[in-house]
């Protein structure tokens, strides 16, 4: 297997195809493509066995997620240094993403010298739009109010938001404030029915793209990791053909199809936690120093018209 | 095996404490009877004990000891800490008896009750 980028294929300096055998080697990634609402999925390491140059598309974004800022614990004492690596990742791809989303937990204590943190490392992406919605971390003791005041302008009830891109209509959820005890995630009825009449005049056809912070599938429900209310949720979407769901929360990739949804979780910059039943608590892992970085990453997504493809890779920091 | 006797002598002490004065006659106690203190480790997202049951008048302390922030919210909001940090506390003092179901607002898997007799 070629290590290097080795030819330009697109005539644009990049060899995609040595670009992702790059991110390959990395070791962690994933990629999957929706084709006309059917989904295929790979491991990277055998995306060369495909043309990668099928995947360049009209609009490609990246997700970011789980920054926690003001973290300093053993399992990564500097997150902005790691933030700023993941900055540079995206700021290298070669198609800048339009716009980045990211799923949550800017901060890791909702302190205002955090969110002036963040918002100043994310100055320097070369993007033209970054789309938030809070994490749990984001909301500690104000129910978010300051988050919504820096990060969710124009947002509605908690901070939840749709817009429109390239013919993908993009709905942010917020799915961490009013949590019941021994429950899970929440999305709660106002936004419900705010997602419901969101959506109720696009065509069917329309691809929809989900984004919240913890994941709107059952993950690992023992370890808090799913939403109560989802299923009411995804039940608004059945009719489209194309719908993506992009979560944080969890700190490491995982993916799922069921019927005309595909399920994704982003990698966090900040640190990794254990796999599902893997430890005692989903708390914060200690790896050694030099594997922190394959566990940390960003979520590279590629539009392509008139397949109504989505193709979602994800790499490390490392 | 000198310290673990020496633990041993504590909990059967504090079982005594609870099984006589406390649970059976609280309007018998009188200051310095019984504890009036007593601690909840936050350890691995979750609450130890999980269960505590303490005399009215008791000061009940959480302290957080994991990397990630906790809250202690009562589900009927009687008392709701901000939220703690690593090593931070919180305290509440239980002045009438009843059953406190209590939650970790950022993780809510996270149950636990005081029973205050």
């Amino acid at each position: 297997m070629s290590r290097f980028i080795k030819e330009n294929v697109e005539k644009d300096g990049i060899d995609r195809r040595g670009f992702l055998k790059c991110m390959a080697w990395a070791g962690t990634g994933t990629l999957c493509v929706l084709q006309g609402g059917v989904l295929k999925s790979f491991a990277l390491s055998d995306i060369m066995q495909h043309n990668v140059g099928d995947f360049k598309g009209d609009l490609s974004f990246v997700q970011i997620s789980d920054s926690h800022i003001g973290f300093n614990k053993a399992a990564n004492p500097d997150v902005t240094a790691t933030l700023r690596e993941a900055i540079a990742k995206v700021n290298a791809l070669p198609t800048p993403p339009s716009f980045v989303l990211h799923t949550g937990d800017l901060t890791h204590l909702s302190k205002p010298s955090e969110f002036d943190t963040l918002a100043e490392s994310l100055k320097s992406l070369k993007t033209e739009r970054i789309f938030y919605v809070p994490g749990e971390h984001d909301v500690l003791d104000d129910n978010g109010a300051m988050f919504r005041e820096r990060f969710g302008q124009g947002a509605m009830g908690d901070g939840w938001h749709s817009f429109d891109r390239n013919g993908i209509h993009f709905v942010g959820l917020v799915n961490v404030m009013n949590l019941k005890a021994g429950g899970l995630g929440s999305l709660g009825n106002d936004q419900l029915e705010w997602l419901q009449k969101d959506v109720s005049a696009l065509k069917s056809s329309t691809p929809i793209v989900l984004f919240a912070h913890i994941p709107l599938w059952a993950v690992y429900p023992q370890w808090g990791w799913g939403t109560d209310d989802s299923e009411q949720a995804l039940s608004y979407l059945k009719r489209f053909g194309s719908v993506t769901v992009l979560n944080g929360h969890i700190h490491q990739t995982m993916q799922k199809v069921e019927g005309n949804v595909t399920f994704h979780t982003a990698s966090s910059t900040a640190f990794p936690q254990p796999q599902p039943g893997q430890a005692d608590s989903p708390g914060p892992m200690k790896v050694p120093d030099d594997k922190l970085r394959q566990l940390l990453g960003i979520t590279d997504v590629n539009f392509v018209r008139g397949t109504h493809s989505l193709a979602v890779v994800d790499s490390t920091l490392a | 095996m000198k310290n673990a006797r020496w633990i041993s002598g504590v909990v059967l002490t504090v079982v005594a404490a609870f099984g006589s004065t406390a649970v059976t006659r609280p309007s018998m106690a009188k200051a310095g009877d019984q504890p009036t203190s007593a601690e909840v480790k936050i350890d691995n997202f979750s609450f130890g004990p999980q269960t505590l049951t303490v005399a009215a008048g008791t000061t009940v302390t959480w302290k957080n000891n994991d990397d990630v922030p906790h809250t202690v919210v009562s589900d009927d909001k009687v008392f709701k800490s901000k939220a703690l940090d690593t090593d931070d506390k919180f305290s509440y003092t239980f002045t009438k008896p009843g059953t406190y179901n209590y939650f970790c607002s950022v993780h809510p898997k996270m149950i636990a009750k005081v029973v205050v007799q």
